[in-house]
């Protein structure tokens, strides 16, 4: 049984069709890729996916439950984490309140424990902040715990992204391009990262990217969206020399 | 002017270097010491060192308000300030200091919360002292402590969660009213509400319930708003919140059975000092929990970016409930102390005025913090008290400071700086074993 399962998706922005019969299959501990131009609609599968918004039509089914309808932070405690393609921080927060924060779904204590400090609070909380650290130092990145986030490099700030998704104990990533805007060191570096959190972890990865050696190194199967609508679906390969997907990347061929 | 302006910061930065080379070591515990002995000194020697100097009397707020009327008194208040309060707290603290170092780590060794019990009554003790040499004192230093609760309120919504809500004097009349009401018509002999139901004695048992009722009517308001406005954000929760403000005060204005905009009086004598306190304690202790906590924390993470606190799993809407009616809960306690210290509320109190007074006091302490809260509380309480001779001049240089602050430091005095109890009480030898 696939983990994650969209059926017939399409979803209306107004008048606008901006996915259409959108339909996905995710096993687990795979990797998948989501190419396609600006504006095909990548993100907004997302969003779809993680209930920020509703789809008009379909069904997404994840790990055996309809999620359609859910608020995005059951969403998210069900299983299913993110990243976002423009950086989304906590500006004052530390990396490790970050990643402490991605575990508010375990949190039990309750509104009685937040306000007077009982044993069952302390317990919680020294629980959470050791799962943390352990997370930051399997990312190594945990030198960086105290660090305001505004203060740190780039590429960090992707890997606390991504750390502070993997807090929330996802069985599925969705990772919206994770390399956007890095140079070819950082994105050496960012793919080894994602290997090496695929390795770890064993969970399954979605990714949104625009740079085709990303895809070709990780993924094990593609799909091009353009406009909304899925033109081309297969290994990276096969992908790379699809006449559809080269038209609506480079445009048609002038015939003289 | 370049040259002229380093080296007057080169100067405050010795004399930062000097108190810190000097003062470093003192822990918290002899500070407090210093300040009973100070107030009992002043209680002694006070007025006769104060007629001594050629002033009319103790000077009742640090002197502000006779510098202010009467300038050629000047040196002779400083002298008093010099004598009376800062010689006897820092002679005292650097003296007792090796003492109650050892005896903090000890105390500390044995409870953190005894140690902070043991703090807090000392606290007390100089307050208590203090504010027992004339009633003026008294009654501005309950008023403060009052303000500390409510901008420390608000600082949980305006800070803590980044909304803007202007509700507050709402919240605190709602408090106000729903704490009098209830002892009024418990606990006294009322033209309105008819005789007592109880006797007198059991009034201050009783006191508490009262709060807690005020406090409980508050939330229940601001769940009035909540429902509706957190469906957006930003400027709707500010104009929703100011309409409601105006809605509970025009509402009690018009409510006959509580006196109208004549206001309701005859409250029992029941926030003395030690109530007001212990309230205020409680609201800190209370409010620094939740906001250290990672479900207040959870918070910031909604101010900071709302839609990644949802991808991860925060249950936003009951957050942002939760820290509104908190907020409100501690407004309405307040208001029920403010109605029972001054033993008096009309509605016309609780207006704009308040409103501007409070914001100012969360903007100027600083956003996201409880130091904060507690020194813009405390700054502007005072200030607006010792400017009073000033009279209209006082609305001009209270406002003026606010500009130059936003433009200096936007985010107020202390902001974004946890408020950590024990970092506070512990001992202070750690520098001097260090070099």
């Amino acid at each position: 049984m696939p983990l994650l399962q969209v059926k017939d998706m399409s979803h209306d922005f107004g008048g606008l069709r901006a996915v259409n019969n959108y339909n996905l299959s995710i096993e687990p501990a795979q990797i998948r890729g989501l190419i396609g131009p600006n504006g095909a609609g990548k993100t907004t599968i997302f969003n779809l996916i993680t209930g920020i918004y509703k789809p008009t039509e379909g069904s997404i089914i994840f790990n055996g439950h309809n999620i359609v309808g859910k608020f995005p932070h059951e969403i998210a405690s069900m299983g299913i984490g993110r990243t976002f393609q423009n950086l989304r921080l906590w500006r004052h927060m530390t990396v490790l309140e970050h990643v402490k924060m991605a575990q508010y779904s375990k949190i039990t204590y309750g509104i009685i424990g937040a306000f007077f400090g009982t044993a069952k609070r302390n317990r919680e909380e020294a629980e959470i902040e050791e799962r943390a650290f352990k997370l930051l130092d399997m990312l190594g990145i945990k030198e960086l715990s105290d660090q305001k986030v505004v203060n740190l490099p780039y590429g960090a700030q992707r890997k606390v992204e991504i750390a502070r998704a993997l807090a929330t104990e996802p069985k599925i990533l969705l990772l919206d391009e994770p390399t956007a805007g890095m140079n070819p060191e950082e994105l050496a570096q960012m793919m080894d990262f994602i290997r090496q959190i695929h390795s770890e972890l064993g969970l399954a990865i979605f990714l949104i990217e625009h740079r085709l050696r990303v895809i070709m190194e990780l993924c094990e199967i593609v799909q091009t969206l353009v406009f909304g609508e899925v033109i081309a679906e297969g290994p990276p390969d096969e992908i790379k020399n699809n006449p559809k997907v080269i038209e609506a990347y480079l445009g048609k061929e002038m015939v003289a | 002017m370049e040259a002229n302006s380093s080296k007057k910061k080169g100067r405050i930065s010795r004399v930062r270097h000097w108190c810190s080379k000097h003062f470093s070591d003192v822990p918290l515990l002899s500070w407090l010491i210093g300040a009973p002995v100070a107030a009992v000194l002043e209680d002694f020697v006070g007025t006769p060192l104060a007629l001594g100097l050629g002033l009319p009397k103790v000077p009742v707020l640090f002197g502000f308000v006779l510098m202010l009327k009467k300038p050629l008194l000047i040196p002779s208040i400083l002298i008093y300030m010099i004598l009376i309060y800062i010689l006897p707290v820092v002679v005292t603290a650097k003296l007792t200091a090796p003492l109650f170092n050892r005896l903090a780590s000890k105390l500390l060794n044995v409870s953190g919360r005894l140690s902070v019990v043991i703090h807090l009554l000392l606290l007390y003790a100089g307050l208590h002292l203090w504010s027992s040499i004339s009633a003026y004192r008294l009654l501005t230093l309950k008023l403060t402590l009052i303000a500390v609760m409510v901008t420390l309120s608000l600082n949980v919504i305006n800070g803590y969660m980044g909304e803007f809500s202007c509700s507050h004097p709402g919240f605190m009349a709602l408090g106000a009213y729903g704490a009098s009401v209830f002892t009024v018509l418990l606990f006294v002999n009322d033209k309105i509400f008819g005789p007592a139901h109880l006797p007198a004695y059991l009034a201050p048992y009783m006191f508490p319930i009262a709060l807690i009722l005020g406090g409980c009517l508050a939330s229940l308001g601001a769940l009035a708003i909540a429902i509706p406005s957190f469906r957006t954000r930003g400027d709707y929760l500010a104009i929703i919140s100011l309409a409601f403000m105006f809605i509970v005060k025009s509402m009690i204005e018009n409510l006959e059975v509580v006196g109208g905009p004549r206001g309701l009086s005859s409250q029992p004598d029941l926030a003395a000092l030690p109530i007001v306190f212990i309230w205020a304690v409680l609201c800190i202790w209370i409010t620094n929990n939740f906001v250290r906590s990672t479900m207040g924390k959870a918070l910031n993470a909604v101010r900071d970016n709302e839609l990644a606190a949802d991808a991860m799993t925060v249950n936003t809407r009951r957050t942002k409930i939760i820290a509104f009616l908190f907020g409100a809960f501690w407004a309405g306690v307040a208001g029920g102390l403010f109605a029972h210290v001054l033993r008096y509320v009309n509605p016309g109190t609780f207006g704009i005025q308040k409103l501007a007074e409070v914001l100012a006091m969360v903007y100027f302490g600083g956003l996201n913090s409880v130091y904060g809260s507690i020194l813009g509380a405390v700054s502007l309480s005072l200030l607006s008290e010792m400017l009073r001779p000033l009279e209209m001049l006082k609305w001009i240089i209270i406002p003026l400071l606010l500009i130059l602050l936003m433009i200096f430091r936007p985010t107020g005095l202390i902001s974004f700086k946890e408020f950590d109890v024990i970092k506070l009480i512990q001992p202070r030898n750690n520098s001097r074993e260090k070099s």
